[in-house]
């Protein structure tokens, strides 16, 4: 490229030698096909007890996909079938249409730096510190970044994720339950993947700690354009932020779409989850306070 | 290859532009980020209309030169404003390291610290054994409200499975006594000594200590680790609420279980230590496997056996004692559960060993020496 720029040729190619030394070869862009997670035939099984059988599932780019189903019926085994850490019995698992299933070591890591997951409990190192925390997977990936810019990252990505500052130098220990989702969360954007698992990122926190997360993970969507796959329990969630939302239940996915469409479907299951007195309650309440809350509205403009 | 984000100067009417080019990703900003940060010259403008893909990252580094230049920033895409913008509103310049005293006040809190919190450690193990006394006097004088079935479940763990790993240790280590012994005895021609050294530091001394080291490894732990976890998910505090005293249910069996086993594992540990002793004396010394046994009979004298015998039940109670303690110890995280198992192991033999040199100085005494 170009040296006219003052700087001195030579330290310049030092420089970008030393740096060349630890990065890796490869070009990483943005995916911009249509469906950056493709699962066929996907079949789990835990010794005789099958958890998933010919399940299929397709997740659209740049939506946020609510994934919701009974307890025990397999949502986070799917998500952990989907990153990597569960080798399925049999099918096909494609991200940013890649088969990660059985992927060379060096492919899969190229993927591995394109998304980012949020486990249920944080899952925060609990020795570091949350900026350290953030660090972890920049200094992994990105060994040529300068450590200055690592610490104004893990900053700044602390203030996105909706922290105070000070919390930048907290061990996890030191922090609440919902902080904690929240330090997770930075650290799952920490490489601005663009692809974002949540599994139950509301459980566990108050109905206003609750709202404003689903608010935040709706504002990250929005500004960085995430594809989100989201494991929920959480009614109020679906409503106010999915754009579609996928029914896990008979060991595959039994419906997707928007909630109106499977308010459509008779299987008995929906009926009861959607209709049952929580479901209802959710609704109406998403229906009456919709207005007031601009980011909400956004995500589910067209949909509803 | 990976294509990296560059820049150029231009400079025209005294004005100086940064024009960047490329992908400003996190993959692709390392060495654009190190020569914008070495750049000390004044600067006007940044020049984004020649570059590519954008993430929040590289919209970092962009606003960052920005601002520490005055700089304007022109020709930026939609979502580079976007990111832009949402960098700016969230800079920070919290420190992120977490405070710390200078090196000298460091060491001295942390001392301090410690000495209070030995302190109090002594004092609450002392208070936990009494409690455990009183807890004890509860159930004699309440029979039934004593557990049976947990007590005969817990010498079921402490004792009987221990018995193959025990066995196993005591013979080759009595193997390693006779052998040993007798390479050194050999030198004075008192190699026959060699069944007085096997057959008496099993009974006084190995066979207990060693025992003792092994259930507070299997066991202790186990105790600690157990107790730590019911702790974590509030199994204890369920059971105060339903009227179950943890004391009875927990630890007393557990207590009670290593105090009885401890004497019936430390003696088959000395048998089976002198078995293996018997058995490399007839392997390499030619004394037959028979002779050595009815050898021991006579130069073993029987306090002996009481020396070992008295011991094993205390070094039972110690063990079970900084086990549950431990346990009960546990706050917070998952991680402590580690910390205070590991932390009931070393106190267990860190006692037992303590207390194994009193006992030898104090048997010594009263003339069983």
């Amino acid at each position: 490229m170009s040296g006219k720029n003052g700087h001195d040729d030579e330290q310049l190619e030092e420089l970008r030698e030393e740096v060349l030394d630890e990065a890796r070869d490869d070009v990483i862009s943005h995916f911009d096909g249509e469906y950056p997670i493709e699962i066929e035939g996907l079949r789990n099984s835990f010794g005789s007890q099958v958890i998933h059988e010919d399940l299929s599932l397709k997740v659209k780019r740049g939506e946020i996909l609510g994934v919701v189903g009974g307890s025990g019926s397999g949502k986070s085994v799917l998500m952990r079938s989907i990153i990597g850490l569960q080798v399925p019995d049999a099918g096909e698992v494609r991200v940013f249409g890649q088969n990660t299933v059985g992927a060379e070591p060096d492919e899969e890591a190229a993927v591995r730096s394109r998304w980012g997951v949020l486990f249920q409990g944080g899952a925060l190192f609990s020795t570091l510190t949350v900026a350290e925390n953030i660090e972890v997977p920049l200094k992994q990936f990105y060994p040529e970044l300068d450590p200055e810019l690592l610490h104004e990252i893990a900053r700044y990505k602390v203030r996105m994720s909706g922290l105070p500052e000070e919390a930048a130098a907290k061990y996890p220990s030191e922090l609440s339950g919902g902080m904690r989702k929240r330090a997770g969360l930075a650290r799952a954007l920490a490489l601005d993947p663009e692809l974002l698992f949540l599994d139950e990122p509301t459980a566990g926190l108050d109905p206003i700690g609750a709202a404003a997360f689903d608010e935040l993970t709706a504002e990250l969507q929005e500004t960085l354009g995430l594809t989100v796959f989201l494991i929920t329990h959480d009614l109020d969630t679906l409503h106010a932020i999915c754009d579609r939302v996928a029914v896990l239940a008979d060991r595959k996915v039994i419906a997707i779409g928007t909630i109106p469409e499977l308010l459509e479907s008779d299987h008995p299951w929906i009926q009861e989850y959607f209709n049952g007195p929580r479901g209802r309650a959710a609704h109406v309440g998403f229906a009456g306070g919709k207005a007031s809350r601009k980011s909400v509205d956004k995500a589910t403009a067209g949909k509803a | 290859m990976r294509e990296w984000a560059d820049f150029t100067v231009h400079e025209a009417g005294g004005r100086t532009t940064i024009v960047l080019q490329g992908p400003l990703l996190v993959s692709s900003i390392g060495l654009l980020d190190r020569r914008l940060r070495e750049f000390g010259e004044p600067v006007q403008f940044v020049d984004l209309s020649g570059t590519g893909e954008i993430d929040t990252i590289g919209a970092w580094t962009v606003w960052r030169f920005a601002d520490e230049h005055n700089a304007h920033i022109t020709g930026a895409s939609e979502q580079a404003e976007k990111l832009l913008e949402t960098v700016g509103a969230n800079a920070s310049t919290a420190p992120i390291e977490p405070p710390r005293l200078p090196l000298v006040t460091r060491t001295l809190e942390f001392t301090g610290a410690w000495t209070i919190e030995f302190g109090h450690g002594v004092a609450r193990m002392v208070g936990f054994l009494g409690a455990i006394l009183v807890g004890l006097a509860t159930v004699i004088r309440h029979p039934r409200r004593f557990r049976l079935k947990s007590l005969v479940r817990q010498m079921e763990l402490v004792g009987v499975t221990a018995l193959p790993i025990i066995g196993l240790m005591s013979f080759l280590i009595g193997i390693v006594i006779a052998q040993q012994g007798a390479a050194q005895l050999r030198q004075f021609g008192a190699e026959i000594y060699t069944i007085n050294l096997t057959g008496r530091l099993s009974l006084r001394e190995l066979g207990v200590l060693m025992t003792a080291i092994m259930v507070a490894g299997r066991s202790g732990s186990a105790f600690a680790a157990q107790i730590g976890t019911m702790k974590l998910t509030e199994e204890i505090d369920a059971m105060r609420t339903i009227g179950v005293s943890p004391m009875e249910a927990l630890i007393i069996p557990r207590i009670l279980a290593a105090v009885l086993m401890m004497p019936l594992l430390g003696f088959f540990s000395a048998v089976i230590a002198m078995i293996g002793g018997a058995f490399i004396a007839d392997l390499t010394l030619g004394i037959p496997f028979i002779t050595f046994l009815t050898r021991i009979q006579e130069v073993v004298p029987l306090f002996d056996l009481w020396v070992g015998l008295i011991k094993a039940p205390v070094f039972g109670l110690i063990v079970a004692l900084a086990g549950c303690y431990q346990g009960l110890q546990v706050r917070g995280n998952s991680e402590e559960v580690g910390m205070r198992t590991t932390k009931a192991v070393v106190q267990a033999i860190f006692m037992v060993i303590v207390l194994d040199a009193f006992f030898a100085v104090f048997f010594d005494q009263i003339g069983w020496g």
